[in-house]
């Protein structure tokens, strides 16, 4: 058994410690120790997207990220999408637009799309789908999705944080 | 995953160190995209993690005109992919870098761990043998080159040594007249693995018209990515003609060994090697007359 290491690092804009072996993803760390679930464990092996966050500015799988990389870095969960006044245009469009059946995908959806609206607030329709092509939904066919976050990027809704 | 330790080494002595004293046991991490599935499925066997994203040489990225392109080990595909200077100058890069995988892929995976992970299906290794890039290696007994096509051995095998780690990729600055293209054949629109890839790259005379020198790859028809030396060597000195680039076509299509597997068929990747290098030369010639290397 390896060492626990001692890991600082920033989660949703708040300073966060924890424990955690190396062998441990991000994604364990998230769910398992800091009680934070919304991300979810789909394949575990990088092609699902369910468990999508954003380490500083990237979207990345974090079940592709060991929990001691994020080290003096900085990490966004879906649970940091919503804000104190309600929740983010992308989540108030993927409820308009039935954009989700099971919801298992769909934190990693609402994550990917905000970073793909954060750095290009009026994607084209092919942009939208090519960013989500990383994003598996066994559910709604996407097309609804694709949808949704169409809307949302037509009301301006990348703005909010 | 079963345990293992981690260090994070801040230079390439302190890396090199570790890995010597580790040998068989440990492993550089770099995006870790293809590393640590290969640890969570038992298919690789590693007791300590190097992490080399701390050491400043394998972050590096810079393009000058008179030094050509250094590609740090480390540097994440989006890095090479958002950079204007690298997208003018090695569009042919370009073609590579931006399909591997999606975009939580790339916001990981580096060009050097495409390399180092060895698969004879890497989209990175044909392009950048097509663009005669060579792999800065440092270890116990210094640092030495290695031209990318000498690169790797067999399926996940490379030439490195104990203690040794690749520090950065080096690509020469493009020549005048010259143009490259990466391309693969795979049964969706992205996110997958190349059926066959091919690279290829030229260098045109003044006047758009003869081929002065070419350089042909190949990923996924054999052990390793596959430099066709002679389907480029019999360009040059020829006048572009479309019997002339078929005839390359041909000859990469008799140098490909493929097997196969629940990818393809030995035969279709046979025949998809010519068709893709046809493709790929066309589209590096006009990249070339375009003036666009
Ligand atoms: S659980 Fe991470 S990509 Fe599927
Ligand atoms: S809503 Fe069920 S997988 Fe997407």
């Amino acid at each position: 058994m390896s060492k626990k290491i001692h890991v600082h690092t920033r989660i949703n804009g708040e300073e966060v410690e924890f424990l955690c072996e190396p062998r441990q993803s991000l994604l364990e760390v998230l769910r398992d120790e800091l009680g934070l679930t919304g991300a979810k464990e789909g394949c575990n092996n990088g092609n699902c997207g369910a468990c999508n966050v954003v380490l500083d500015d990237r979207l990345v799988n974090s079940c592709l990220v060991l929990a001691v990389e994020v080290e003096g870095h900085e990490v966004t969960t879906v649970e940091g999408v919503a804000s104190s006044k309600g929740l983010h245009p992308i989540q108030q469009k993927f409820l308009e637009h039935a954009a989700l059946q099971c919801g298992v995908c769909t934190p990693g959806f609402i994550v990917a799309a905000k970073a793909l609206l954060d750095r290009n607030p009026k994607p084209t329709e092919h942009q939208v789908r090519h960013w989500l092509a990383g994003n598996l939904c066994r559910c709604t066919g996407y097309d609804k999705i694709v949808r949704a976050v169409l809307d949302a990027s037509a009301c301006g809704s990348p703005g909010q944080k | 995953m079963s345990p293992f330790d981690y260090a994070a080494p801040r230079s390439i002595a302190e890396a090199a160190a570790l890995l010597q004293q580790a040998g068989d046991d440990g492993r550089v991490l770099a995006g870790g995209t293809d590393l640590i599935v290969q640890v969570r499925e038992n298919r690789r066997r590693v007791k300590l993690f190097i992490d080399v994203k701390n050491i400043p040489e394998l972050n590096e990225l810079s393009c000058s005109a008179r030094k050509g392109l250094v590609i740090g080990a480390a540097v994440p595909c989006y890095r090479i992919t958002s950079d204007s200077k690298v997208a003018q100058a090695y569009p042919g890069l370009l073609d590579a870098a931006g399909i591997i995988g999606g975009v939580q892929i790339q916001g990981r995976a580096s060009i050097g761990g495409n390399l180092c992970n060895a698969s004879p299906a890497a989209d990175s290794i044909p392009a950048l043998i097509a663009l005669e890039a060579a792999c800065v290696i440092a270890g116990p007994q210094g640092s030495r080159e290695v031209p990318v096509e000498q690169f790797c051995t067999g399926p996940g095998k490379t030439v490195l040594g104990r203690g040794e780690m690749v520090v950065a990729l080096r690509l020469p600055p493009p020549k005048k007249g010259s143009g490259a293209h990466y391309l693969r054949f795979i049964p969706r629109n992205e996110m997958d693995i190349a059926v066959v890839g091919a690279g290829a790259s030229v260098v045109l005379d003044k006047a758009g018209k003869t081929i002065v020198s070419a350089r042909i790859a190949l990923g996924a028809v054999a052990p390793t990515p596959l430099y066709v030396a002679e389907a480029g060597a019999a360009l040059a000195g020829r006048e572009v003609s479309e019997a002339a680039v078929l005839q390359a076509a041909e000859s990469a299509r008799a140098a490909a060994r493929p097997i196969t597997d629940m990818r393809g068929s030995a035969a279709q990747r046979k025949h998809l090697s010519a068709v893709l290098v046809r493709r790929a030369l066309e589209k590096a010639i006009e990249r070339a007359r375009n003036g666009r290397a």
